[in-house]
């Protein structure tokens, strides 16, 4: 696998500039030629679908929810970062990039960082013009608060509904394309195979989920934008059906998939209360900015919080990170809360979780404040709990919420195959091993609206336009093999559900390779894997049939994948001998428990490679170098 | 405790639909009302057999994704929540809950629980939007907003297109939801210039796709999760009265 980053040279600063520059351009009277076809509506895939579209490229734009408008963007909460200094607090685009790097734990490459924090401020502007009402003081002008991992406040947000005030921008931006004909879209269409021509991506194999028709698609290029892999854990905050699927058909493909290892796991969730849970819910970041995390200093203190007096709680983030407090990175803020239940401080009973406290913020701001800052999450966390954050504190525990491993993508996104590129959280490219807060919008937004658009024009220039071979062999083949699966499925006619194997599944992951890694527990898990898979295969019941809406199979599908997928992860975290981010292996670790980076060894992002069908992937590596932020060890203390 | 269910199953579009009963449901009062579904549907599954089909994808409350009417009620009993976030603690044990899909003409039933509503979408298409040309916008704080009417237009912005308000209402109207879209961007001077062009497109394209027209019923305000008020349709009203008599856009 030829792993060329394309990462330009130079100075840092006009590194995009000059890239910009340099790459070739489509003819604005050529583009109409050209078809390019766009998986996924988040922000990733609406803002490019939207801007494709306004260039003059004819777009197909598919998703498997009823409407773009549900893509999985819609349930951010806390918000967006970018470096408008608008607080004049000495924020910058350098500080918004040193900040990436740093709480990504120098795993992620820097001209990428750069151009994202650089390209932040457009975000910000293109969005308000359309109509997205971020939240504003009295004097009109727009409001931001503060998240982990940085000591200025850069995040523009819209209540606790961020993602969906920008996600409804981007899809009304989609959506006036749509009503002018640029973009054809296909809903309730899920991608089951990428399609190569002489190896460039030149279609896609689509399964109709209500009709059940199996359909090929050919463009000029293909575009995913189809969100992250979270699920593999089962239980997690992201929607149901959000899945590995398209990355994983295009990892088969001979696209490079890296880092699947740097899972991010969200230290405030609302924690497991049962075996029938489905998901977990996700209480914002936002919310440490005023609310204090303790335990009871007391092993087992099971008295009710209100009646555990001050002496003998423990904040425990305040003390041990004095500078950073309650806003420390997310990775960090998790492990400590798994150390605390570890060690016996849980406060829920029989299971797992920590308190969040409002106490002091409603004394020192009033309930109006509060309310008006954190009502909405307020509500739902009494929804879900019964319990009112007003008058308890909230219980809260790590989940997995977002990965930051994805497919391996060059400076213009492309992945390692030709024509075939990904944007959003399905790419690997801005966040290293772990992600801030209100930084996963703002890429999206960045590669949809700003980056994908322009850098396709140098793949497709070198193209010739309106490439609609769908008779080629290379899409029998594909169309073959998808089929092939469906019908395998469908014939097993086991005597459990997919979703059984999927929490089986999500419990393995979990244990194996969640906030804490061994080589012992990563060595379990890739026992179990393999031999779950084998008795998914011949016991999982799909009912019905290929020929109409089966949603039976459109799960079995999704857990099928995860299964595959799911062993190159823990392989990855097995091979990766330190910890960095997200990924920590309790091998490595400074005698204080603070995670240990092994630069000389693993600075690189780890690539791996599809070998076929029961072989072991390879595993490639792009070397990173920093010149610009110095490695360091982490420290918010 | 245990309870009984009567969900509505339906093939398809044009098949004819009948209520199936489940009887002596397990259920713990934690869990959501989906969760109770999944179970039902595992359980369907290890015996061969389809399950109960239902959209759903956030499980809390924002996608718009779920819904149904449950005893009679988009999204079940208790205000100001979708279908997602209701949980079996709402009901009694030995309760008999009734299930059936969103019912109008302009959503026609995809199958069992799950309706078509892609005509939402059309509406959005029609001109639910402002034009605004990537990379063409001013500087965001460029023009400032008065926090009364940034707060206003979020309110009505905070509609996730769920259709509880057409199955509440007697005609099947979507004006609450067209309402919502016009109000959130006719607040905002960035929605000035296609405000009243933007009215008047959604409307007629209700119309096309077959909504019924509102008459003040004020369903679709109590169905709404999102606590969207009747105040935006008097609101649009009120620019389609401009819009129609020339009024506007000179
Ligand atoms: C609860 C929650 C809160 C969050 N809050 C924040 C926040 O405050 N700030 C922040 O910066 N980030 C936040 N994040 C992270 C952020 O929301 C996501 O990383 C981001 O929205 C991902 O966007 P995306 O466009 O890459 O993908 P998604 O929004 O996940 O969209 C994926 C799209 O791909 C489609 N798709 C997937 N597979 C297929 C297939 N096989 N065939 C066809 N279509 C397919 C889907 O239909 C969908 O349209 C949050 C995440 C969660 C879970
Ligand atoms: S599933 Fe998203 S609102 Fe209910």
């Amino acid at each position: 696998m030829k792993l060329d980053s394309r990462a330009p040279d130079g100075p840092i600063e006009t590194a995009w500039d000059r890239h910009r520059q340099a790459i070739r351009l489509v003819n604005p009277a050529n583009k109409r030629k050209y078809h390019v076809i766009v998986v996924g509506t988040g922000l990733a895939g609406a803002s490019a679908a939207a801007t494709l579209a306004q260039l003059g490229y004819n777009v197909s734009s598919f998703c498997f929810q009823d409407s773009p408008r549900r893509a999985h963007s819609i349930a951010a909460q806390g918000g967006i970062n970018a470096a408008k200094n608008y607080q004049n607090d000495g924020d910058s685009v350098f500080r918004l990039f040193y900040d990436t790097v740093k709480g990504g734990d120098f795993r992620a490459r820097e001209q990428n960082v750069y151009r994202l924090a650089q390209v932040s401020v457009n975000i910000i502007d293109q969005c308000v013009a359309q109509g997205v009402p971020f939240a504003r003081d009295y004097g009109g002008l727009l409001a931001n608060r503060s998240f982990g991992g940085a000591l200025v406040s850069r995040t523009f947000y819209a209540r606790g509904q961020t993602g969906q005030q920008l996600l409804l921008g981007a899809y009304q931006a989609l959506s006036e394309q749509v009503g002018a004909g640029k973009v054809k879209l296909h809903s309730r269409t899920e991608l089951l195979d990428v399609v190569l021509v002489d190896g460039k991506a030149k279609g896609i194999i689509t399964r109709d989920l209500v009709t059940g028709e199996v359909k090929r698609w050919a463009a000029d290029a293909v575009v995913l934008a189809t969100g992250g892999y979270g699920n593999v854990f089962y239980l997690s905050t992201n929607a149901k059906g959000c899945n590995v699927t398209a990355t994983w058909r295009a990892y088969k493909k001979g696209a490079g998939f890296a880092n699947p290892c740097f899972t991010q796991i969200h230290p405030t969730c609302i924690p497991v209360m049962g075996e029938h849970q489905s998901k977990l819910t996700l209480m914002s970041e936002s919310l440490r900015n005023d609310g204090r995390v303790w335990v009871p200093k007391q092993p087992g203190d099971m008295r009710r919080p209100r009646d555990i007096p001050e002496a003998e709680r423990d904040y425990y983030l305040e003390r041990i990170y004095p500078t950073f407090g309650n806003l420390v990175p997310r990775d960090v803020a998790s492990r400590a809360a798994k150390r605390m239940v570890d060690e016996g401080h849980s406060v829920v009973a029989g299971g797992a979780g920590v308190y969040l406290d409002f106490r002091d913020a409603i004394k020192r701001l009033g309930h109006d404040v509060v309310s008006d800052r954190y009502g909405n999450l307020f509500d739902m966390y009494e929804r879900i709990t019964g319990d009112s954050p007003y008058e308890t504190p909230m219980r809260i525990y790590p989940a997995s919420h977002y990965t930051m491993g994805g497919l391996w993508v060059d400076y213009n996104l492309m992945t390692s195959v030709s024509g075939l590129y990904a944007i959003g959280e399905a790419n690997f490219s801005d966040h290293g091993a772990n992600r801030l807060g209100a930084s996963a919008l703002m890429q999206g937004l960045a590669d949809g609206y700003f980056v994908l658009p322009y850098t396709i024009g140098d793949f497709l220039a070198g193209e010739k336009a309106g490439f609609n071979d769908t008779a080629h062999a290379a899409f029998d083949e594909a169309e073959r093999n998808v089929k092939g699966q469906v019908d395998r499925l469908l014939g097993i006619k086991g005597k459990t559900s997919a979703d059984v194997f999927h929490r089986r599944l999500g419990k393995i992951v979990w244990d194996g390779c969640g906030m804490a890694r061994t080589k012992e527990s990563l060595g379990k898990a890739l026992t179990e894997i393999p031999a779950l898979r084998e008795e998914f295969w011949s016991d999982v019941s799909v009912p019905g049939t290929g020929a109409d809406l089966n949603q039976s199979l459109e799960r079995a599908g999704r857990v099928a994948d995860f299964l595959e997928f799911a062993e190159v992860l823990c392989r990855d975290a097995l091979t990766r001998e330190e910890s960095c981010g997200g990924h920590f292996r309790e091998e490595h670790q400074h005698p204080d428990g603070e995670a240990r980076r092994d630069d000389v060894n693993f600075q690189h992002g780890a690539v791996w490679g599809y070998e076929g069908e029961g072989n072991a992937p390879t595993r490639h590596t792009e070397p990173l170098d920093f010149r610009y932020v110095h490695p360091s060890t982490r420290s918010y203390k | 405790m245990k309870v009984n269910l009567r969900i509505w199953r339906q093939k398809g579009p044009d098949a004819p639909g009948a209520f199936q009963d489940f009887s002596g449901v397990e259920v713990v009062p934690e869990m959501s009302f989906l969760e109770m579904l999944d179970e039902v549907n595992r359980d369907l599954e290890a015996k061969g057999q389809e399950p109960v089909v239902f959209d759903s994808d956030c499980r809390e409350g924002i996608c718009g994704s779920c819904g149904a009417v449950v005893d009679g009620t988009a999204h079940g009993p208790g205000r100001q929540q979708t279908l997602c976030q209701l949980h079996m603690r709402s009901f009694q044990d030995g309760d008999t809950i009734t299930v059936e899909p969103w019912r109008a003409a302009a959503f026609p039933v995809v199958r069992d629980l799950m309706v078509d509503r892609s005509a939402f979408d059309r509406i959005i298409q029609a001109g639910g939007y402002v034009t605004a040309r990537t990379g063409s916008a001013p500087d965001a704080n460029a023009v400032p907003i008065g926090k009364p009417e940034a707060d206003a237009a979020f309110d009505a912005a905070t509609c996730i297109g769920c259709g509880a308000c057409v199955a509440a209402c007697p005609n099947a109207s979507a004006m609450l939801f067209v309402s919502a879209k016009s109000g959130h961007l006719g607040l905002l001077p960035q929605g000035q210039p296609q405000r009243y062009s933007r009215a008047e497109a959604m409307v007629q394209t209700m119309d096309g796709e077959g909504f019924g027209g509102c008459s003040n019923h004020g369903e679709c305000e109590a169905a709404c999760p999102k606590g969207i008020g009747v105040s935006y349709i008097a609101r649009l009203n009120r620019d389609l009265l401009r819009a129609a008599s020339g009024a506007a856009s000179k």
